[in-house]
């Protein structure tokens, strides 16, 4: 197996920035580059990550003043130009204030902080972070997140939908979707969407936290050792 | 010129936080009351010399970054 870049974006805020630096060098072996948001270069990196943390405090709304970063223009470079992106809860939100992904975020239904493992469904593999998954696996994944309520307008919904752009979703442990189990209220049970053409991916779990036994699940690491076989294939294409 | 920007969630759009003031006014019986919304007030000063250009400025900006017109609406006012 070949040895896949990572690139961190650090925001004034991110807090998941060193979790999945452990994560990608410590547990999968490969290399990692924590990346300064005033940067303007992502040293050369296979894959970027946009952790999670609250960004700018969450500031004006979450995500909303991450946009503006310098190392954004680049990240949008990257991914116009095919480059795997990993938006990871904040990472995520900054995602769609940034325009990469449709929809926005509301507070959770309940107005609570919710800080816990949840089943997440994998609805599609054909994504860069998915490909090593089946369809219909239920992953254990913790979330930690006040504002996770999934909205867009019923014309996005439709097109996401018809384009299976819907990547997870929140379900029973068997994979079932229903409200009891759909933690934050978001739009049809929606935790993951990805871009149209399919190498910009966002979810509100967080995978880089469910990467050894020691805390208490390893599901999270399908998504990065998906896009880590990713790279690998595209290499060997060439 | 002074710009004041409310922005609020869309009306389609539930507002968990607004429902949960609602029915703490109904606890303290203020029954008349049946529904509130909550939002964002922005003050701008902003330096143009017509009502119409700090008008056009304030939208401007309350469209591309105060609000996600995704899930917010907003209002502008130039005193």
């Amino acid at each position: 197996m070949g040895h896949t870049k990572f690139a961190i974006i650090v925001f004034p805020g991110s807090n998941c920035d060193h979790d999945a630096y452990y994560a990608v060098t410590e547990v999968l072996g490969q290399e990692a580059e924590l990346v300064w948001h005033k940067d303007t270069d992502l040293r050369g990196a296979d894959v970027v990550v946009l952790p999670g943390g609250f960004s700018y405090g969450d500031y004006l709304r979450s995500g909303a003043i991450a946009r503006f970063s310098p190392v954004m223009k680049e990240v949008a470079e990257f991914a116009n130009s095919g480059g795997p992106v990993l938006g990871i809860c904040n990472g995520f939100q900054v995602l769609l204030e940034a325009g990469f992904l449709p929809g926005g975020m509301r507070r959770n239904q309940r107005l609570e902080f919710i800080c816990e493992h949840v089943n997440l469904r994998v609805e599609q593999t054909d994504t860069p972070f998915t490909q090593n998954a089946s369809v219909g696996q239920v992953l254990r994944i913790p979330i930690a997140h006040g504002e996770g309520n999934y909205y867009a307008s019923p014309e996005t919904i439709a097109e996401l939908e018809t384009d299976r752009r819907v990547i997870f979703r929140y379900t029973s442990p068997d994979g079932v979707v229903d409200e009891a189990w759909n933690v934050n209220g978001s739009t049809l049970a929606i935790a993951g969407i990805c871009n149209e053409a399919r190498n910009v991916v966002g979810l509100m779990p967080h995978p880089e936290r469910a990467c050894e036994f020691a805390v208490g699940s390893t599901d999270g690491r399908v998504i990065l050792d998906s896009v880590i076989a990713a790279l690998d294939g595209v290499a060997k294409a060439r | 010129m002074k710009a004041k920007v409310y922005v609020t969630l869309k009306p389609s759009i539930l507002d968990p936080q607004g429902k949960t003031i609602t029915q703490a006014l109904h606890t303290l019986g203020y029954d008349a009351i049946t529904d509130v919304r909550q939002g964002k007030f922005f003050e701008l000063d902003i330096k143009v010399d017509s009502p119409e250009d700090a008008r056009a400025t304030a939208s401007e900006v309350a469209e591309r970054v105060l609000a996600n017109p995704v899930i917010e609406s907003c209002r502008v006012e130039v005193d």
